[in-house]
C-alpha cells in the first residue's frame, strides 16, 4: 500500500536561517530517504521550489488559463513530499513521524487511492 | 463565598478526587458490575452530578463516597432497564446492592485497581490496546491524549478502546486475580503494559518523548503496593525511577547531552533513592526478572557515574543474563552499545551482526550502536550507519547529537 507524506512548513522561515542549519535539515533529509530506501519503504520524494516560482492553472469557460501562485495566508505551505510503501497506517505514520519535516512543520499523510 | 468561587472549589475538589480515586472507583464499579464501559459512564455521570450538587449544597464530608453512592445508583438503575432483557441483568443490580452494603459496614472502598489492570492486560485483550485500556481505565487519560501520543486519530482510538471495553464484558472476562500458576505471567503482562506507557521506544541514544512517564510510574508503583509479594513491579518501578531521574540532565538548551556527559547533580535525588530502594527490596526475593535485570543494569551505570567504580563489563554480563531471560531486538543491542562503551568494538559489531537485517533495517538503536562500533575501529562504514541513525530518529535533538558524532567521525578517519 502507498501512502503520500506531504511536508508544510514555513518555506520562509527555512530559507532565512544560516547555511549549515539548511545543510543540515537538508542532511536530515538525505539520512531519512536512506534509512525508507534501506527499508524497502521508499517510492519517490522530492523537495519543492519555493512557492513563488510555482503558477496555478485552472480551466474556466473552457480556456486553460495559467496564474502566478499559489498565494495563500498560511503559515505552512506545501515545501516537499515523499511517497512511501507501508503495510498499513500505523507503520506509514511510524514513517511520517521519523521524517525531520514533523519537527517544525506538518506532515499529511494520505493513503493513495488505487484505481484499480 | 461568591457563586463562583463555590463552582471553582466544586470542581477543584472533583478534579482532586478524580486523580486519586478514579481508578479506584472504576475498579470498585467494574468488580460488582463485570462491565468496564458501564462502570465508566457511571462514574462519569456521578462527576457531573457532583459538579451541579457540590456547588449548590457545599462539598460534602466524603467526597469520594459521595461519588461512589451517586455512580452505584447510576449502575443500578442501568442494570434494573436492562433486567428487562434478562435475569443476569437483576442479579448485577442485586450484586452491587450487596457489595454496598458490606462496603458500607467496613465503611472504606476496597482498591480493587490491580485486578482492574489485570482486565486490562488479559490474555484475550488485543496487546496493542492494552496500555491505553490501562491509562484510561485506571487512571481517567483523557482518549484524545492517548490517541496523539499513539499515533491514532482520536476516533480510531475510541473505536478501539471502545472495542476492547465491549469484549471484556462480552467474554465475561473474570473480575479476579489470577490463579497463582498463572500469576507471574499475568503480572508480566500488566507490567508489560505499563512499560509500553513509559515509553516503549526509550532508548537514551534515542531521547524519545515520554509522555505518560509519570503515570506510568504511578501504575507501577501501585502494582507493587497492591502485589507485595512480588519482586517484578519492584523491579520495574526502580528502572522507571533510574530512568526519569535522569530527565532533567538529558537535554542542555534543547540538546541532547548522552548519558556520560550529563550533570549528575541535575539527576532527581528522590528519585534515584526511590529507585535504588525498590531494587534493594526486589533483590532480597532472589528471584531475578526481566524488569529486576533491567534496573540493575541501570543501577551499574549510575554507580559509574557517581563513585567512578568502572561497572562496564558487570553492565555487558547483566545483558547477557537478561538476553537469555528475555531476546528482544532491544535488549540484544542495547548489549551491543555495552560492548562498545567497554571498549570492545568487533564484539558489538559480530553481536550486530547476528541480528536478522529486517529486523534491523528499522530500529534506530541498532544503526547509532553500529555507527558507535564502526567509528571506534575507524571504518568507512560508519559513515553510512550514522546516516541511517539519522534518518530513524524521531526526535530532532537526537538527530543533532548524532549529526555531530558523524561529523566528528569524518574527521577522525
Amino acid at each position: 500500500m502507498q501512502y503520500l507524506l506531504f511536508l508544510y512548513g514555513d518555506e520562509d522561515a527555512f530559507h532565512s536561517l544560516p547555511d549549515e542549519e539548511q545543510a543540515r535539515i537538508v542532511g536530515a533529509h538525505q539520512a531519512y530517504a536512506q534509512a525508507l530506501s534501506e527499508a524497502g519503504s521508499m517510492v519517490a520524494g522530492n523537495a519543492l521550489a519555493h512557492p513563488r516560482e510555482g503558477k496555478i492553472v485552472r480551466d474556466r469557460l473552457g480556456a486553460a488559463q495559467a496564474e502566478d501562485g499559489p498565494f495563500t495566508d498560511a503559515k505552512e505551505q506545501l515545501g516537499g513530499y515523499y511517497i512511501i510503501e507501508a503495510d498499513d497506517l500505523d507503520e506509514a505514520l511510524d514513517w511520517a513521524s521519523k521524517c525531520p519535516a514533523a519537527e517544525t512543520g506538518t506532515i499529511e499523510v494520505r493513503p493513495v487511492w488505487r484505481i484499480a | 463565598m461568591t457563586p463562583n468561587a463555590v463552582t471553582e472549589s466544586a470542581r477543584a475538589t472533583a478534579e482532586a478526587v478524580a486523580r486519586d480515586s478514579y481508578g479506584r472507583l472504576v475498579a470498585w464499579l467494574a468488580s460488582v458490575g463485570g462491565d468496564v464501559a458501564a462502570a465508566e459512564d457511571a462514574l462519569a455521570d456521578a462527576f457531573v452530578k457532583a459538579l451541579e450538587h457540590w456547588a449548590r449544597d457545599g462539598l460534602p464530608e466524603a467526597p469520594e463516597a459521595w461519588l461512589l453512592t451517586a455512580a452505584r445508583r447510576r449502575l443500578i438503575d442501568g442494570a434494573r432497564r436492562e433486567a428487562t432483557r434478562g435475569r443476569a441483568a437483576e442479579e448485577i443490580a442485586r450484586a452491587i446492592e450487596e457489595a454496598a452494603a458490606d462496603d458500607d459496614a467496613r465503611n472504606t472502598i476496597p482498591d480493587d485497581r490491580l485486578r482492574l489492570m489485570f482486565i486490562c492486560a488479559h490474555p484475550a485483550i488485543d496487546p496493542a490496546i492494552r496500555t491505553p485500556l490501562m491509562l484510561q481505565t485506571a487512571l481517567g487519560v483523557d482518549a484524545k491524549r492517548i490517541a496523539a501520543a499513539f499515533l491514532a486519530s482520536p476516533s480510531a482510538m475510541a473505536q478501539r478502546l471502545v472495542r476492547a471495553k465491549r469484549k471484556i464484558a462480552d467474554a465475561r472476562i473474570p473480575f479476579a486475580n489470577p490463579d497463582p500458576q498463572d500469576l507471574p505471567a499475568r503480572l508480566g503482562a500488566v507490567l508489560d503494559a505499563v512499560y509500553a506507557a513509559f515509553g516503549a521506544d526509550f532508548d537514551d541514544a534515542g531521547g524519545a518523548r515520554q509522555p505518560f512517564a509519570e503515570e506510568a510510574l504511578f501504575l507501577a508503583r501501585l502494582a507493587a503496593r497492591l502485589a507485595p509479594d512480588e519482586p517484578e513491579p519492584l523491579g520495574l518501578v526502580a528502572l522507571m525511577a533510574f530512568i526519569h531521574a535522569r530527565a532533567p540532565a538529558r537535554r542542555a538548551g534543547g540538546a541532547y547531552v548522552p548519558f556520560d556527559a550529563q550533570d549528575t547533580t541535575r539527576w532527581d535525588a528522590d528519585l534515584m533513592a526511590e529507585a535504588e530502594e525498590a531494587l534493594g527490596r526486589a533483590a532480597a526475593f532472589q528471584a531475578p526478572g526481566r524488569y529486576q535485570l533491567e534496573a540493575a543494569i541501570q543501577s551499574a551505570h549510575v554507580t559509574r557515574r557517581m563513585q567512578g567504580v568502572d561497572t562496564r563489563e558487570d553492565v555487558v554480563r547483566l545483558y547477557d543474563r537478561l538476553i537469555a531471560r528475555a531476546p528482544s531486538i532491544g535488549a540484544r543491542v542495547a548489549r551491543a552499545a555495552a560492548l562498545v562503551a567497554a571498549g570492545r568494538a568487533p564484539d558489538a559489531i559480530s553481536a550486530l551482526d547476528g541480528i536478522p537485517p529486517s529486523k534491523a533495517a528499522t530500529h534506530q538503536p541498532y544503526w547509532a550502536a553500529r555507527a558507535e562500533a564502526e567509528a571506534m575501529l575507524g571504518l568507512a562504514s560508519a559513515d553510512d550507519s550514522y546516516a541511517r541513525a539519522i534518518g530513524l530518529s524521531t526526535d530532532e535533538a537526537a538527530r543533532r547529537f548524532l549529526a555531530r558524532r558523524r561529523g566528528a567521525a569524518r574527521k577522525g578517519g
